[in-house]
C-alpha cells in the first residue's frame, strides 16, 4: 500500500502577530512548523504502515519554497520513507485551487493508494485544498477523520461532527483529511534525523516535471481564481437592542418582526 | 571556521528541545519537590534513542557524534537538572568506558541494553575518603580463581539503586598506588552488592544518589575492564570526555534560567513600567548572555575537537570550569532579577540555582579543572 501524506510548512501561529497597518501575518523571525493537522496525518500514516507490516510505504508531498525542505526532513526523521518537494517560482502566489491543481498533479505522478491531508492549515484556515485534491484526482474523500482503519480493500473512517460521529467505508484509492485529534505525533528519533539527511532524499519536482499533469493556466498567481483581499481579526459584535420585561408572546412577536424587517424570513 | 551548526545538528536540537519542553518541563517541579526519580522520562528517552546517541549502530547506538550528544544534555538541562544528570552519568560514565575500553564480548553483552535504555548505567569512583583524591581507593578486589571478591563502600553515586550496570573502581594492589587500581563492570543483583540510603541534596533532588556497599561480592574476572592496574587511567580518561557533557549540562541550566528571566522581566511591572525597561536589567541580561554564549562556544569547541580525533583534554577542562562557574553565577543573578518571587519555590529559578551549584563540584571540581589546565600549560 502506498500511503501519500500531503503536508504544508506554516509559521507557528502561536508565536505570530498581525501587522496592525496591513493586517497580514508578520512572518519574519517566526519559527516554521509542520501544520498540526498534517502532522497528525503523518502519524496516522506511520501507524497504518506499522499495523499493515507488509512493505507498505509512507510518502510525503509538500508544495513550497526551498525552505520547506526542513519540514520534509522532519517527516522523514519521524519514519516516512520518501519525500517530494513541489517547488518552482511558477507555483508562487497560488490560491487554494491552484495549489490543489499542483499538488494533485504531483500526487498523480508519484502514484498512491491512500492520500491523507490535514483538514486545514493554521495560516490559511480554508480547509479547501484536501477536498479539492480529491476532486482533481477523481477519487472519493472523507474529511474530519478522527480514526482510520484499513480492512482488506476498504478504508473505514470515523468522521467527526460537532455532536456526533459517522463511520464511513471507502474503497481504495481514496483521500482522507485528518484532524489534529486523529493521532498524537511521535517525536523524531536521533537515528531518524541521521537517516533523514544521510540515507533518505527529498526529491524536488519542478514545473518541468509536472507540466504534463496539469493545465498551466491554473497555477501560480496568474492562475488563481481567488486572492486574499483583506485579513482582519474578528470584531466583537455590537451591543444589540435590549427588550426587558416582555411576556413570552410579546418576545416572540418582537423577534419575528425584527427577522421580517431584515428580510431573513 | 564556520560557527553554524550543520542541518543535522539543527534538526537534532529541534528534537531535543521539543522533547524537553513537552515531556520534561511539566514534571520538573514535581521531580524536585518530591525527590522523584523520573522513570517515565528515562523510558521515553530510551525509546527515542537519547540514551545511546554517540555510540555506533552496531552496538545499538544512534551513530551520531559527541556534539549531537552534548546538545541533548544541554536542552534537557534547560528544564530539569535531574533529567540531564541521569542521561549524562549513564552515557558518559558507564556506556562510554565499556565502549572505549571493553572487550568485544563485554561490548556485545552490555551495550545494546544500555544504548537502548533497557538498562541504565552508573559509575562508582568516589568513596568517603576518596573524593578529589581519587587514588585513595579503599574498596578492595581480591582475586579468587575466576572471580574477584569485592569489599568496600562507594558514596555519592549517581543513578545509585536505579542503574543496572555500574563501572566500579577498586584497589587490587595497594603497593602500586594509582597503578594498583582496577575497574570492573558490576551488575545490580550480584549477591553481596547492596545500596545505602538515598542522600538528601541541595539540588538535582530527583537524581538518585546513594552508597554502593560491597560485602564479599563475587565478580567474574571477565567483568574486568582493561587489565589489572589500568583502572585509574580508564577512570581518568572517562572523566576527561564526560566533563564536556557536564559542561553542557551547566550551560543548559544557565540558558534555561536566562530564558525564563527574559520572559519575566518583560511582564513584571514596577514604578509604572516593566522592569525590563530599567538599564540595570538590560545590562545584567546583556552581560549574562555574553557569558553564556562564550561558555557555549568553549563547550562546543571541546566536543568538536573530540569528534575530530584531536587532543581535547584541556578544552574539556576549560569547558567544565567556565560553564559550571558561569551557570552558578548566572542562575544567582537571574534569581536576583526575579526579586521576591524568585525566592518562592513556585517559580523555577530557585531550583535552577540550587541545581547549578553541583556542576562546580561533581566530575572534577572547579579546582581540579584548574589543575588539569595548568598542567597543560607546562609552567612548573
Amino acid at each position: 500500500m502506498k500511503i501519500v501524506v500531503c503536508v504544508k510548512q506554516v509559521p507557528d501561529t502561536t508565536e505570530v502577530k498581525l501587522d496592525p497597518k496591513t493586517n497580514t501575518l508578520i512572518r519574519d523571525g517566526v519559527p516554521s512548523i509542520i501544520n498540526p493537522d498534517d502532522k497528525a496525518g503523518i502519524e496516522a500514516a506511520l501507524e497504518l504502515k506499522e499495523r499493515l507490516n507488509d512493505g507498505s510505504t509512507v510518502t510525503i508531498v509538500s508544495m513550497g519554497p526551498p525552505q520547506a525542505d526542513v519540514a520534509l526532513r522532519e517527516a522523514l526523521a519521524m519514519g516516512a520513507d520518501e519525500a517530494y518537494l513541489l517547488s518552482d517560482r511558477k507555483f508562487g502566489g497560488s490560491d487554494t485551487y491552484a495549489t490543489s491543481t499542483i499538488v494533485a498533479a504531483g500526487v498523480a505522478k508519484i502514484g498512491y493508494d491512500i492520500v491523507i491531508t490535514g483538514r486545514q492549515a493554521i495560516d490559511g484556515d480554508t480547509a479547501q485544498v484536501g477536498p479539492q485534491i480529491a476532486e482533481h484526482l477523481g477519487i472519493p474523500q472523507v474529511s474530519y477523520a478522527e480514526d482510520i482503519q484499513i480492512e482488506g480493500k476498504t478504508v473505514v473512517v470515523k468522521r467527526k461532527y460537532e455532536d456526533r460521529e459517522h463511520v464511513l467505508e471507502l474503497p481504495i484509492p481514496c483521500l482522507i483529511t485528518a484532524l489534529a485529534e486523529l493521532a498524537s505525533p511521535r517525536y523524531m528519533s536521533v537515528r531518524g534525523v541521521m537517516d533523514a539527511y544521510r540515507v533518505k532524499q527529498v526529491k524536488i519536482l519542478t514545473f518541468e516535471d509536472l507540466k504534463d499533469m496539469f493545465n498551466p493556466d491554473y497555477i501560480g498567481l496568474q492562475g488563481s481564481p481567488t486572492n486574499v483581499f483583506k485579513s482582519f481579526p474578528k470584531q466583537a459584535k455590537g451591543k444589540g437592542e435590549y427588550y426587558p420585561d416582555l411576556s413570552a408572546d410579546e418576545a416572540v412577536n418582537t423577534i419575528v418582526a425584527k427577522l421580517e424587517e431584515k428580510h431573513i424570513i | 571556521m564556520d560557527f553554524a551548526l550543520s542541518k543535522e545538528h539543527v534538526l537534532l536540537q529541534e528534537l531535543y528541545r521539543k522533547f524537553a519542553e513537552n515531556e520534561v518541563k511539566p514534571l520538573a517541579q514535581e521531580i524536585d519537590e518530591e525527590e522523584k526519580f523520573p522513570k517515565e522520562i528515562v523510558d521515553k528517552l530510551g525509546k527515542y534513542g537519547m540514551l545511546g546517541i554517540a555510540f555506533p549502530t552496531e552496538y545499538g547506538g544512534q551513530g551520531a557524534d559527541y556534539l549531537a550528544y552534548i546538545m541533548c544534555v544541554e536542552q534537557l538541562a534547560k528544564f530539569c537538572g535531574t533529567t540531564a544528570t541521569i542521561v549524562a552519568a549513564h552515557s558518559s560514565l558507564c556506556v562510554y568506558p565499556i565502549f572505549a575500553f571493553g572487550t568485544e564480548e563485554q561490548k556485545r553483552k552490555y551495550l545494546p541494553d544500555l544504548t537502548s535504555g533497557r538498562k541504565l548505567g552508573g559509575f562508582a569512583l568516589t568513596e568517603p575518603g576518596a573524593g578529589t583524591d581519587s587514588s585513595m581507593q579503599q574498596t578492595k578486589a581480591v582475586k579468587d580463581g575466576d572471580n574477584y571478591i569485592l569489599n568496600g563502600t562507594k558514596c555519592f553515586i549517581t543513578n545509585g539503586g536505579e542503574a543496572d550496570v555500574y563501572i566500579v573502581a577498586t584497589m587490587t594492589d595497594k603497593s602500586k598506588g594509582n597503578h594498583g587500581i582496577t575497574s570492573f563492570i558490576v551488575e545490580k543483583g550480584t549477591p553481596g552488592f547492596s545500596f545505602g540510603k538515598h542522600e538528601k541534596k541541595m539540588g538535582i533532588r530527583g537524581s538518585a544518589t546513594c552508597d554502593l556497599v560491597f560485602e564479599n561480592a563475587v565478580i567474574p574476572a571477565k567483568n574486568m575492564i582493561g587489565q589489572e592496574g589500568q583502572g585509574f587511567k580508564i577512570m581518568m580518561q572517562t572523566l576527561d570526555a564526560g566533563r564536556i557533557s557536564m559542561a553542557a549540562l551547566a550551560m543548559g541550566l544557565g540558558e534555561g534560567a536566562f530564558d525564563i528571566t527574559v520572559k519575566y522581566v518583560k511582564e513584571r511591572k514596577q514604578f509604572g513600567r516593566s522592569i525590563a525597561s530599567f538599564q540595570n536589567t538590560q545590562f545584567e541580561l546583556a552581560d549574562i548572555k555574553t557569558k553564556l554564549d562564550a561558555a557555549q562556544l568553549i563547550c562546543y569547541r571541546a566536543a568538536c575537537e573530540k569528534d575530530a580525533g584531536r587532543p581535547f583534554s584541556m578544552y574539556a577542562a576549560q569547558a567544565k570550569y567556565l560553564c559550571a562557574s558561569t551557570a552558578s553565577d548566572v542562575t544567582r543573578r537571574c534569581l536576583q532579577l526575579f526579586g521576591g518571587y524568585g525566592y518562592m519555590r513556585e517559580y523555577d529559578i530557585e531550583r535552577m540555582m540550587r541545581d547549578a551549584k553541583i556542576t562546580e563540584i561533581y566530575e572534577g571540581t572547579n579546582e581540579v579543572q584548574k589543575i588539569v589546565i595548568a598542567n597543560h600549560l607546562k609552567i612548573k
